[in-house]
């Protein structure tokens, strides 16, 4: 399975990238990000040569919702029960965040001291991270436990039809969006059960998020949140060593090297990719990323994988606060 | 360091009329430089130019600050220290023998309206004007409509603006705000462009906003039931009866500045389980810890009575609550006081600052902050 990651598709270069794959179609596409405007994808299937089959999910997902008022409402309590857990969880972060601003403006003391309360804080924020994808995961566990979805009649209709149209698909395309509607739609019609996890997969902003085993939220110039990221759920896995950061220099304060840093060691082991506008990364079968992958580093560098252990050492003696 | 313009041409031979005229090309009025601010009037003895003051409203500082001729010529000048991010509003006074005049500044065309007039404006170093707040024409425009209430608890005919977003649906549910002094929001705080853009970068969710219209603000607006009543059991039960709004306290905001900031706390005082949230800017906030003597004048009073039982007897009237105020203006005092007031009661409010006065300019600088506070947009979960 080859797995093509893309930054933002403002200039599509869709049509090439699949012409230079000699990918022929039919392709599967998934649009549930754009929300009410899934179907407008003309132009997605223009790129496609017209081969494309809008699996429409997040319309399917709504007809669930207006024909199982039961489960709508389940849907609905659940969501509120996961943002309001989201709060709490970013409420902290932002004190951390404060804590390691203080300690970056603290000029008095010792510098080893200093760096070794931003290794403890970093701890802080991977504990706090692991703690909340574990309260995420009881509270969508205990979820499709009491409403499982397979025994959901106004489900199970649209799960056959969506495992019909990715039957005889030799890819898929994922867009970007709105991440949880896509990260509900993909998981509510088990695409990945139907055939994702064995297909060529072209994704890209949300649509990549949605592929790996963490999805983080991030943007750290909004006017609220903690001002940092923030790990919102599981994604579906297919990628589980990786964390992706759409449009990261206009998200991110990316000429913040320490800012960078800790990012980068707060998701480690994982490789923190950024995805900007024409960006790609092509993924081979055995998940090996490709040399020229642009990772941010431990040093709050943003480069091509392959001169990243060179480097290391000096990443390593980078101050960060 | 380089010495201030103005001090480089005091030391220009010959120091005449038309070296201050090539000066004045050049240089944009008044002169910033770092946190040096060289304010400027041009007005000789032919004139009648006796003396010259710039006048503003910074709290702590005289209000008018005299200029001193510069040399023999006709240029007045005085040097004021701002910090940066600093924005002042200010005019020009002038004395000719017994005759005073107060003006805008020739020399200066930044102005800031208010309903009241215009001011010169003063964008120190480090002050920028929102980009979210202009016109953007990739934004998709909401649309106003007018809509008229005859008002029972006001006596009056009450005109308000309705600003439906853009991509409006009846099959959608929104949350509802409800802007005091709507017109004057709308007009010198830039509130539909800042609405339109909000919307569009996802900054604030899809809202529907009821822009309202005093009649008698300074009686409607200091804690009056009458308009209290107004809000609660006529306006928003009306809209929504019509526009397809949650309906819910969590739907429900109310925001105004200055005594639309009373206004709005009164009202969700009056009915606490109603609104679910705030957006109070420069709240005219006065009260007294001694006696009733507040120096507010009469206006004040009905205020006053509110807010001193309001800080005895503190209450949660809302979940949620943005206050601001500029640092520059006489209500930093009660406004910093209330902040712990109102965060002692449970309710989470987010309060915020700004190098600035009593001014809309400031108000609509607020606006990105508040309002993706009271209704979140979307845009931390959207990666396109």
């Amino acid at each position: 399975m080859t797995v093509v990651l893309l930054g933002p598709q403002r200039r599509p270069s869709l049509d090439k990238l699949v012409c230079s794959l000699g990918l022929g179609g039919p392709f599967a596409t998934v649009t549930a990000g754009w929300q009410e405007r899934e179907k407008d994808d003309s132009e997605l299937d223009r790129h496609l040569g017209g081969r494309s089959r809008n699996l429409h999910l997040w319309h399917r997902m709504q007809q669930v919702f207006g024909s199982d008022p039961e489960y709508a409402a389940a849907h609905r309590a659940r969501r509120s029960q996961l943002l309001e857990l989201q709060e709490n969880y970013q409420l902290g972060l932002s004190h951390i965040v404060q804590f390691l601003d203080e300690l970056r403006h603290r000029t008095s003391g010792s510098a080893a001291l200093r760096e070794l309360a931003v290794e403890d804080a970093v701890n802080v924020l991977r504990g706090m991270d692991k703690q909340h994808i574990r309260r995420v995961a009881e509270i969508q566990g205990r979820f499709y436990s009491d409403f499982p979805p397979h025994e959901r009649p106004s489900v199970a209709e649209h799960r056959a039809e969506v495992a019909e149209l990715m039957s005889d698909a030799a890819a898929v395309v994922i867009t970007g969006g709105h991440i949880v509607e896509l990260l509900d739609a993909l998981h509510l019609f088990n695409v990945n059960a139907v055939g994702l996890h064995r297909l060529p997969i072209i994704a890209w902003s949300a649509g990549a998020m949605a592929l790996t085993s963490r999805v983080v939220l991030f943007d750290e110039h909004a006017v609220r949140g903690p001002g940092c990221s923030e790990v919102f759920d599981h994604g579906l896995g297919l990628l589980p060593e990786v964390t992706v950061f759409p449009s990261a220099k206009q998200r991110l304060r990316t000429n913040d090297k320490q800012n960078l840093g800790l990012l980068a060691r707060r998701f480690a082991p994982n490789t923190c990719i950024p995805l900007d506008p024409g960006a790609r990364v092509v993924i081979g079968s055995d998940g090996t990323l490709p040399a020229d992958t642009p990772v941010i580093d431990d040093a709050g560098i943003m480069r091509p994988m392959q001169v990243v252990g060179g480097d290391d050492a000096q990443a390593g003696n980078q101050p960060t606060a | 360091m380089r010495k201030l313009a103005i001090n480089r041409l005091r030391e220009r031979k010959p120091l005449d009329e038309s070296r201050i005229d090539r000066f004045l090309q050049r240089h944009q009025v008044p002169i910033v430089e770092g946190p040096k601010c060289t304010f400027l009037f041009r007005g000789g003895e032919d004139d009648g130019v006796d003396e010259v003051w710039v006048c503003h409203r910074i709290v702590g500082q005289p209000d008018r600050v005299p200029m001193k001729r510069l040399g023999n010529t006709s240029l007045w000048f005085t040097i004021m220290e701002l910090p940066a991010g600093s924005r002042v509003e200010y005019q020009i006074e002038v004395r000719r023998a017994e005759h005073y005049e107060r003006f805008n500044d020739p020399l200066n065309p930044k102005l800031a309206h208010s309903p009241v007039g215009s001011s010169s404006v003063c964008q120190a170093t480090g002050y920028t004007e929102p980009e979210w707040a202009r016109f953007d024409p990739d934004s998709r425009p909401g649309e106003l409509l007018e809509l008229s209430q005859a008002s029972g608890a006001l006596r009056r005919e009450s005109h308000c603006r309705v600003y439906l977003p853009a991509r409006f649906s009846t099959t959608h549910r929104y949350p509802l705000l409800v802007v005091h002094d709507g017109d004057d929001f709308l007009e010198f705080a830039a509130m539909k462009n800042v609405l339109d853009n909000l919307i569009h970068r996802r900054d604030m969710a899809e809202t529907i906003v009821a822009f309202t219209n005093p009649g008698d603000r300074t009686r409607e607006y200091a804690n009056s039931a009458q308009h209290a009543r107004f809000l609660h059991s006529e306006l928003i039960p009306r809209l929504e009866s019509e526009l397809p709004l949650l309906g819910t306290p969590a739907g429900r905001c109310l925001m105004g500045a200055s005594f639309g900031g009373v206004a709005s706390l009164s009202t969700a005082y009056r009915y606490p389980d109603f609104f679910g949230s705030l957006l109070v800017q420069s709240g005219s906030f006065v009260f007294t810890d001694i006696g009733n003597e507040h120096g507010g004048g009469p206006a004040f009073d009905p205020v006053v009575r509110f807010m001193n039982r309001y800080r005895a007897k503190p209450r949660r009237v809302v979940d949620r609550m943005y206050q601001s105020c500029g640092i520059y203006e006489p209500l930093i005092v009660p406004n910093r006081s209330m902040v712990d007031v109102f965060r002692g009661t449970g309710m989470d409010v987010r309060y915020s600052e700004a190098r600035d006065g009593h001014s809309w300019e400031d108000w609509r600088d607020r606006l990105r902050e508040g309002l993706s506070w009271i209704y979140p947009g979307s845009a931390q979960y959207f990666y396109e």
